[in-house]
């Protein structure tokens, strides 16, 4: 029986662009180019190797997103999964990390699944909670935060290390995995690869088709409102010194002026 | 007066220092009444009394240990229902996200992460927090159940508030998927001595400039003769010259101390989406035209090989 992996990618605007926030204080996504997020790229490359390393296995790529979002879907085909699904509903605009894991679990329950592989957060929402909110809702074991993992005979195992202890988790399949950027280099698409990904289903899916009513997601059915987003003010301009041989000096000077000395 | 639930994180009885920090938090918002879970639980609940604590509900079972997360979701739960609270709070440790987001869904409620700030507002707590690499501030709350809260190290002083503190045993009972994930075996993480990096005060790191792992040794004695932590950037962990687990950066660790210390770091966005929230930024590089240098308070133009022992002497002089 063959392994079903699903990996969940997110499509977030370029960390090195001008990020900022639209009108409605949802992320801004018309103003900087939006791609894979890099963190995802990483369960990609493990949902791979898990891949390859099994009998017969079949990696589906999954993302929630406008329409742009395809393009992350198509690299990580091109970095060899093998389909994948994206789930687009205007309707879903403004979406927060609970409603987000609704539509991913609903999805993943429909498309099928032994495995979830998941990256340890996006670029730019940040918060991480996305794979331990998908065990919950699926109801399958928790693997996450993995910088080494690792399936055979339908148990996932793997290493967290955490701030206090490295630990070894073991559970048995169905579960979700989520792996770090210490997990392994992701690999770049191949000329082949990126040829091979046009040519690879990609289903649509809307709220429809998950049985997902408009207004248990969106900004307006969101768990939590964002009520003011304000810039950073730029730092004012500091002192700078160019080190004639008294740099540690003057700096010492500095810090025991602001008394950290 | 309302409730408010705070999630304790300590090692076998030691409460951790931004779990003192919620407590402050806790007490704009309501009474604060602590859950503290697994071996020496009991200990925890003088420090926490002393700064606010009005109960502290403890259980302590082997499953804590021996499965991931699950378990202390099942326990946090037992102790909402019982409380009833206005809020929930929990440290923003890897494992006390997942924790709050777990809970958030079984209680039918809202989560933010990260915040930085709390305060008491006419619908619910207003938490603040960092966006897009700390070039925003948003406020934000919980629209819909009992905010679920997690802040991070460092966002509030550890103030004295004497409170009872009286100790009273919770009643949990494990769900089936509490035993899902196996901790098969555990290996603690050696002591450095040092602080903890998100919690200290000040931070010391070291990146690409200080080229190898045996040089990192400059930037440790720094860190020492300040009392401070040391971190590094993604560039210095990635070569492998010093441990991922003090990576400050997007994919690392956000630190937010009162002095950070950037010994050799450009300043890449990477980076300064886990430094740029520090109150005092110092940096010591070659080129003057890092970027490193947009944010400083003070920088010095120079090789660290230089200015980084010289610094350090000065240091231990003056601190005699």
């Amino acid at each position: 029986m063959s392994l079903r992996i699903v990996v969940t990618v997110k499509y977030v605007p370029d960390a090195t662009g001008d990020r900022h926030f639209a009108d409605d204080l949802t992320v801004d996504r018309d103003d900087v180019d939006g791609l894979l997020s890099e963190l995802d790229e990483y369960a990609v490359e493990q949902a791979l190797q898990i891949a390859e390393n099994a009998d017969d296995a079949e990696v589906t790529v999954l993302t929630v997103g406008p329409e742009d979002a395809k393009d992350a879907l198509r690299k990580a085909l091109s970095m060899g999964a093998d389909k994948a699904i994206h789930v687009e509903d205007d309707d879903l605009h403004g979406t927060d990390a609970i409603g987000t894991s609704l539509v991913l679990a609903k999805a993943i329950e429909k498309a099928g699944y032994d495995l979830v592989v998941s990256g340890m957060a996006s670029t730019d929402g940040t918060a991480g909670v996305v794979p331990a909110l998908l065990a919950e809702r699926l109801g399958v074991p928790q693997v996450t935060l993995l910088s080494e993992v690792s399936v055979e005979d339908g148990v996932v195992t793997g290493r967290r290390d955490g701030d206090t202890a490295s630990e070894q988790l073991q559970a048995q399949l169905p579960a979700v995995v989520s792996v770090t950027d210490q997990s392994g280099e992701a690999r770049y698409p191949s000329f082949k690869g990126i040829m091979a990904a046009k040519k690879k289903p990609v289903e649509s899916w809307d709220l429809s088709d998950l049985e997902i009513d408009a207004d248990e997601v969106g900004l307006e059915g969101a768990w939590t409102k964002v009520e003011t987003a304000t810039e950073r003010p730029a730092r004012t301009a500091g002192t700078i010194v160019k080190d004639e041989g008294e740099g540690g000096k003057q700096l010492a000077e500095f810090l025991a002026g602001q008394k950290f000395i | 007066m309302a409730e408010v639930l705070v999630y304790v994180d300590h090692v076998d009885g030691a409460v951790r220092k931004p779990t003192l920090e919620l407590l402050t938090l806790a007490r704009r918002l309501g009474e604060p009444v602590a859950v503290a879970l697994g071996a020496g639980a009991e200990n925890t609940a003088s420090a926490l009394a002393e700064h606010g604590a009005a109960k502290v509900l403890t259980h302590d079972a082997p499953e804590y240990a021996d499965y991931l997360v699950v378990p202390k979701v099942d326990a946090l739960q037992a102790a909402y229902e019982q409380v009833s609270p206005a809020a929930v709070l929990v440290p923003s440790s890897a494992e006390g996200k997942e924790i709050a987001a777990r809970l958030a869904v079984r209680i039918g409620s809202g989560i933010i992460t990260d915040a930085v700030d709390l305060e008491a507002g006419d619908e619910g707590p207003v938490a603040t927090q960092s966006a897009f690499a700390a070039s925003f501030t948003t406020k934000s709350r919980v629209s819909k159940g009992t905010p679920v809260i997690t802040v991070k190290p460092n966002s509030a002083a550890v103030e004295a508030a004497p409170a009872a503190g009286a100790v009273e045993a919770l009643n949990v009972s494990f769900s089936d998927k509490a035993t899902g994930t196996k901790v098969t075996g555990r290996t603690p993480r050696e002591s450095t001595g040092r602080p903890e990096l998100t919690e200290a005060a000040i931070v010391v790191s070291g990146g690409r400039g200080v080229n190898g792992a045996e040089n990192f040794a400059i930037i440790e004695a720094l860190a020492d003769s300040l009392g401070a932590a040391v971190g590094a950037s993604r560039a210095a962990v990635d070569a492998g010259w010093y441990p991922h687990t003090n990576q400050v950066g997007q994919t690392g660790k956000s630190v937010s101390p009162q002095l950070y210390i950037a010994s050799g770091i450009s300043g890449a966005i990477q980076h300064r989406a886990g430094m740029q929230t520090s109150k005092t930024i110092v940096a010591i590089n070659k080129d003057s035209e890092a970027p490193i240098f947009d944010l400083v308070d003070y920088g010095v133009v120079g090789d660290l090989f230089d200015v980084v022992p010289q610094l350090t002497e000065e240091v231990k002089a003056r601190k005699g």
